[in-house]
């Protein structure tokens, strides 16, 4: 199990600096760089000469492969630099709104969890019947509404109805939690929706194949009460698959999140994506590129640790 | 454990030589519609969706882009059946026309992502080795990305015009696509007529093309089917972040933006009923491509 699981670690690192270099090379593509937006607003006043030198600051002279080489060794000692467009240490404009997805990613997995794993096991334990098809035109109508518009339909339906607007400002969890709820459930309803669509599917059909089992039929034999027979033998089993695609979506949340935080005017990494790529911030893309791709990276090789760990038939490869 | 297996309309599965392949098409899709009523009223919507799409210009009661000052964030009325937003355009003639957008950005970007992708699979499969290693490397890299990411990135590159659109939504597709295909291909690279050929004496291209990726069909049509839904997913999510298809041109995620929020209160039919057509259409492609992978897999078949 060892080497499998060096070779899976090992693996990482190519991935990584492949992440790395597409990165790279996709965001130098886009047209324009942020000197010269920068600059775009009084075009024709400012000299090549200014451009020029604003451009050496940020080693934009230099020729790509070395600007890459300083990126990547930066990146191993885990300095990321400094925003090209504030001016600021990458990691101080990416903490504050690194805690508020977050929170709302969390948030988010809850709603989906506390949701999915009765829904599909109801699902699965009820095949072919109205609460099956139920549960299933839910989960296929989650996948199909796109959670911004899900947010919008939660603003709409809050003011007609209440006549009352979640607050538009953050305020941190730990400052007053009651105001922060009030702000971040609607995201995390509006999310945890689709997200809680795919774990469903997953939970319901893992249910379906391991319900199947001769292990399950014989705990039924023996007389054991459907209950436990439930918790004990066949959830324990189907969890696997469902828990991978849980992992899997977290990771991916962020990205998710791209498009609903802009509903809600939440100021997270969603939204830093987007105005990094509109002023063409290369360090600042780069870094949340990194952040999120390496997010997935370890979250897959911790999947394969699981995987290892609990099935044994991967153990003794 | 004998299991009952239910009739399946693949029309591979028909040996005997068929009337004529319409009618074998036909059938199958009678067996189709008879089997999984659910899968039927998501083609039934698909169906209705590419009518609504062909005849937009006689089925719109006005012209989506014409302003008309006068009737501003009018309500639904006789005149207006979905209201206008603040340009005083039609919803529903906007509605009508945006179904042109949505189904040809969804069509390109996931025919072309399924279809690129399934080729690689294949190829990689084939060949296997080497070049299935690296392949299989450079997908992985292309499978960190989220698709929104890659495809907001793309649309930064190329520009936001609806093939630039229809690029930057399948490049994401591909890697996914391709890493479905190859497994199931893997199985076919051990069969017989590959090797016989390759005793033929048949080029590579022409066994990775004409010997090995029709029978990787079943797996393609499902990625196919799944991958509609998301590309206009994507689509509408690109657009309302103002960085896909632009105005004045008529798409549902468009609609949505920016307008939708500030009038939710004095024009809520502005962000309803765009959200409504996307739900409904993303919601028939997903109802009918899951009925598609059951009908298709066959390690599903078994109920």
């Amino acid at each position: 199990m060892w080497k499998y699981l060096l070779k899976r670690f090992l693996l990482m690192f190519p991935t990584l600096l492949g992440v790395a270099l597409l990165t790279f090379v996709l965001i130098r593509v886009i047209p324009g760089d942020v000197v010269e937006l920068r600059y775009s607003g009084d075009r024709g006043s400012v000299s090549q000469e200014v451009l020029d030198r604003e451009r050496a600051r940020f080693g934009l002279d230099k020729p790509l492969w070395r600007q890459f080489a300083t990126w990547v060794l930066g990146v191993a000692r885990l300095d990321f630099g400094e925003s090209m467009w504030t001016g600021a240490p990458i990691w101080q404009e990416i903490r504050l709104r690194f805690a508020l997805s977050l929170q709302v990613a969390i948030m988010a997995t809850i709603v989906a969890v506390a949701m999915a794993i009765p829904l599909g096991v109801i699902a699965a334990l009820k095949q072919d019947t109205w609460v099956d098809y139920a549960v299933r035109i839910f989960s296929i109508a989650g996948l199909a509404t796109p959670s911004f518009w899900l947010g919008i339909v939660f603003i709409l339906l809050l003011l007609v109805v209440f006549h009352w607007l979640p607050p538009m400002i953050y305020t941190p969890f730990w400052q007053n939690p009651w105001e922060n709820m009030k702000q971040l459930i609607w995201p995390a309803l509006a999310v945890g929706y689709r997200y809680s669509a795919v774990a469903t599917r997953m939970t319901r059909s893992a249910m379906l194949e391991v319900l199947r089992e001769d292990y399950i039929r014989t705990a039924r034999a023996k007389g054991l009460v459907q209950r436990l027979v439930l918790a004990r033998h066949a959830l324990k089993n189907a969890m696997l698959p469902v828990l991978t695609v849980i992992a899997l979506e977290f990771a991916f949340l962020i990205g998710g999140l791209v498009v609903t935080e802009q509903v809600f005017n939440l100021n997270g990494l969603g939204l830093l994506f987007v105005q990094a790529v509109a002023h063409r911030d290369y360090t600042l893309i780069q870094a949340l590129v990194m952040l999120v791709a390496g997010c997935f990276i370890v979250a897959n090789f911790l999947m394969d640790v699981g995987y290892a760990w609990i099935d044994p038939r991967i153990r003794y490869r | 454990m004998a299991v009952a297996r239910v009739p399946v309309p693949v029309p591979e599965a028909v040996e005997a030589a068929p009337p004529s392949t319409l009618s074998r098409w036909l059938g199958a899709a009678r067996e189709f519609c008879r089997a999984r009523p659910l899968g039927a009223i998501g083609g039934g919507v698909i169906v209705v969706m590419f009518i609504v799409a062909l005849f937009s210009p006689l089925l719109a009661p006005y012209d989506p882009e014409a302003v008309d000052f006068g009737a501003m964030l009018a309500r639904p009325s006789l005149a207006h059946w979905l209201g206008t937003d603040a340009f005083g355009r039609d919803v529903l003639a906007r509605l009508v026309f945006g179904s042109r957008t949505a189904l040809m950005v969804g069509f390109g970007a996931s025919v072309l992502g399924a279809t690129l992708g399934a080729v690689l699979g294949v190829a990689s499969a084939y060949f296997g080795g080497r070049i299935d290693l690296y392949l299989q490397r450079v997908m992985d890299i292309f499978l960190c990305f989220p698709l929104i990411i890659l495809a907001l990135a793309l649309v930064a590159i190329l520009g936001n015009s609806i093939p630039n659109l229809i690029m930057a939504i399948m490049v994401p597709m591909i890697p996914r696509s391709a890493l479905v295909i190859r497994s199931s291909a893997l199985a076919i690279r051990e069969m017989p007529f590959v090797d016989a050929a390759r005793a033929a004496g048949f080029g590579h291209a022409r066994i990775v093309l004409r010997h090995m990726l029709p029978n990787v069909m079943a797996p393609y049509l499902i990625m196919l089917t799944a991958f509609l839904g998301q590309a206009v997913l994507a689509e509408a999510s690109l657009s309302f972040l103002g960085l896909g298809v632009q105005e004045p041109t008529a798409a549902w995620g468009l609609m949505l933006r920016g307008a939708a929020v500030e009038f939710a209160e004095t024009a809520p039919w502005m962000a309803v009923f765009p959200g409504l057509a996307i739900s409904l259409s993303v919601f028939a492609f997903n109802l009918f491509g899951d009925s598609l992978r059951d009908a298709l897999d066959p390690r599903l078949r078994t109920q």
